[in-house]
């Protein structure tokens, strides 16, 4: 269970997050959402370490302010939006950088750290690309190296910012789909943060909206994408169907009658 | 996957072999030339159990091990040094153009030589040319992290070449008010093996291996830091405490090699590039063969500025330049064709 209390994040004298509460049940998946520099990416930063804030973060009850660097990284992993990806190292090399928190003073990797890298490199279908250099791999190929990598460190919370951005609706459906398998193979709790509100709310039982650094709406997927909200804070005009239990938004275009 | 990163024994020993095989020839060749096998000779006979007599006469063995052996290991120390420094200055700074002497360690280095060699004769060139470089150092990275966000390595980056800008312009401005110590200063900075015998290793080698300890002790890490400093971060390590004590141990050394051979420029560039190209990116295969193959590369540097032009000599910094970049060049050419 991940409990962020009272987050607030100041960036250069801007209040990027304000007094966020969100709570986040064990092996549950929350996705973010808001419009651009509603402070998403900010509030995963936070809940990372990554960003100085106060109020607090804490997960099963541990504030992560407490603990050390190496623990804080072995209890969360992050799928950064843009990751940098040096182009000359394989994929192999690439995965096992996630074992870093675990390794000792001498930071040689041992049989477990192998069976990690390895499980995680072929549970993304990356065997045959292990050897390759990052800089030769396709969008989708390289979100999966990165999702192995996240995968490897073996944290029970994973922060997913953008996962999908760049690719193709194939590859996000494809990453989407494997991060729910993940999540119920592994008992990750997932916190994610998405453009597509569709696909945010197709995938995560909760969402949680962000608007101006506030958290506005926060509950099931239902609840949350509805017309009015988005019209709000987006300033978009969309319209929201259901299909299958879930919400679909669509944009409606300007005096359009649909 | 297997081994993805490691250092294989088989460059191990190709690096270490090529060293050796510098050395022989580093101390088999000179104005008095002696065999390789009369080197090694006379070095099994020196060695305990001391059995058997030197095929070289005494006064070979005084030139041998008074006068050429000095310079030779202070050719490997200082060639050594260059390379890994300058390999985690590229890591560090994640960037391929960095160099030893990015933060300002050569203009310092300069400036105190020079200083030294104007207005205190007395005081010998090492340690004003290491004071230069750490006072240098050290203030371009109190004037970046003033500056700038602390994590920004752009602005550390400027800092250095700020301070290097202004380094250089005193230096300048005292070369030019004292013209008569003009060829001193240049002789100096065009960088020079020095010969003043065992001395300058005494005075260099408690420096160099704690530099190139303390870097290879990182070069795990440094492959992390590859990833950008958020994700380092995510991974746990200390950023910033991993930036300094790089910088530092890299500068130390760096200090300590150019305050005995003045600026032997190319080396802390091409070496560690050339590693990379042949051997693979981690850096913990390219800091430990860049010491080695770095080492090898200054001596045979100083064997061709001993005898190309023999007896003058010519200054080591023209050699490795000259010989550096026909050699970079093949490298990278090769390294394209096999990769293409």
């Amino acid at each position: 269970m991940i409990d962020v209390d009272r987050l607030t994040v100041r960036l250069a004298g801007r209040t990027a997050v304000a007094d966020v509460t969100l709570r986040v049940d064990r092996h549950g998946w929350t996705n973010l959402i808001g419009p651009n520099g509603a402070g998403k990416t900010t509030l995963l930063r936070a809940v990372a370490g990554l960003v100085g804030h106060s109020g607090s973060v804490s997960v099963d009850g541990r504030d992560l302010r407490e603990l050390s660097a190496k623990d804080r990284a072995a209890t969360v992993a992050m799928v950064p939006q843009s990751p940098l990806l040096p182009p000359e190292m394989t994929v192999g090399e690439y995965v096992l950088l996630a074992r870093t928190p675990h390794l000792g003073m001498l930071g040689r990797s041992g049989a477990a750290d192998r069976e990690a890298v390895e499980g995680a490199i072929e549970r993304l279908d990356l065997g045959p690309l292990a050897d390759r250099a990052l800089g030769a791999l396709s969008g989708g190929e390289r979100q999966r190296a990165v999702v192995a990598r996240a995968i490897a460190q073996e944290a029970p919370v994973l922060l997913l910012d953008e996962p999908t951005a760049a690719l193709d609706v194939g590859r996000q459906q494809e990453v989407l789909e494997l991060i729910g398998e993940l999540r119920a193979e592994r008992g990750l709790t997932v916190i994610g943060a998405m453009h597509d509100l569709t696909l945010a709310g197709q995938y995560a039982e909760r969402l949680a909206l962000l608007a101006g650094g506030n958290l506005v709406a926060h509950g099931e997927p239902d609840a949350v994408l509805t017309e009015e909200l988005i019209a709000r804070h987006y300033r978009a005009r969309v319209r929201v169907a259901r299909q299958q239990g879930v919400p679909v938004v669509m944009p409606a275009r300007a005096g359009s009658a649909a | 996957m297997s081994g993805a990163g490691e250092l294989r024994w088989q460059w191990t020993c190709a690096a270490a072999g090529a060293l050796a095989a510098a050395l022989l020839l580093g101390l088999s060749l000179g104005p008095a030339g002696i065999p390789p096998a009369g080197v090694l000779g006379d070095l099994l006979a020196k060695l305990p159990p001391a059995g058997g007599s030197s095929p070289i006469s005494s006064l070979e063995g005084a030139v041998l091990w008074e006068l050429r052996a000095p310079r030779v290991v202070l050719g490997a120390l200082v060639g050594g040094v260059l390379a890994i420094a300058g390999g985690a200055y590229q890591a560090v700074f994640r960037n391929p153009l960095a160099d030893p002497y990015l933060l300002g360690a050569a203009a310092g280095a300069g400036l105190g030589a020079t200083i030294a060699i104007i207005y205190a004769s007395a005081v010998p060139l090492p340690p004003a040319a290491f004071a230069g470089a750490t006072i240098a150092v050290g203030g371009a990275y109190l004037l970046g992290r003033s500056v700038g966000a602390a994590r920004s390595t752009a602005t550390l980056i400027l800092a250095g070449v700020a301070m290097a800008a202004f380094l250089t312009a005193l230096q300048t401005l005292l070369l030019q008010q004292n013209t008569e110590d003009v060829r001193a200063i240049y002789s100096w900075l065009l960088g020079r093996l020095s010969t003043s015998g065992w001395s300058d290793v005494v005075l260099v080698l408690p420096y160099a291996a704690l530099s190139v300890a303390a870097i290879l002790f990182h070069r795990r890490v440094l492959d992390v830091l590859r990833v950008g400093d958020d994700e380092a971060l995510g991974l746990g390590v200390p950023v910033d405490r991993v930036r300094l004590l790089v910088v530092g141990a890299a500068t130390l050394g760096t200090a300590a090699a150019v305050s005995v051979s003045g600026l032997i420029g190319f080396v802390g560039i091409v070496v560690p590039h050339a590693v990379r190209l042949a051997v693979g990116s981690s850096y913990r295969v390219v800091l430990p063969l860049s010491a080695l193959f770095g080492a090898s590369f200054l001596v045979l540097a100083d064997v061709i500025a001993r005898t190309a032009l023999s007896p003058a000599e010519l200054p080591i910094g023209v050699v490795t330049a000259c010989v550096g970049a026909p050699f970079f060049a093949v490298v990278l050419r090769t390294s394209r064709e096999a990769g293409a």
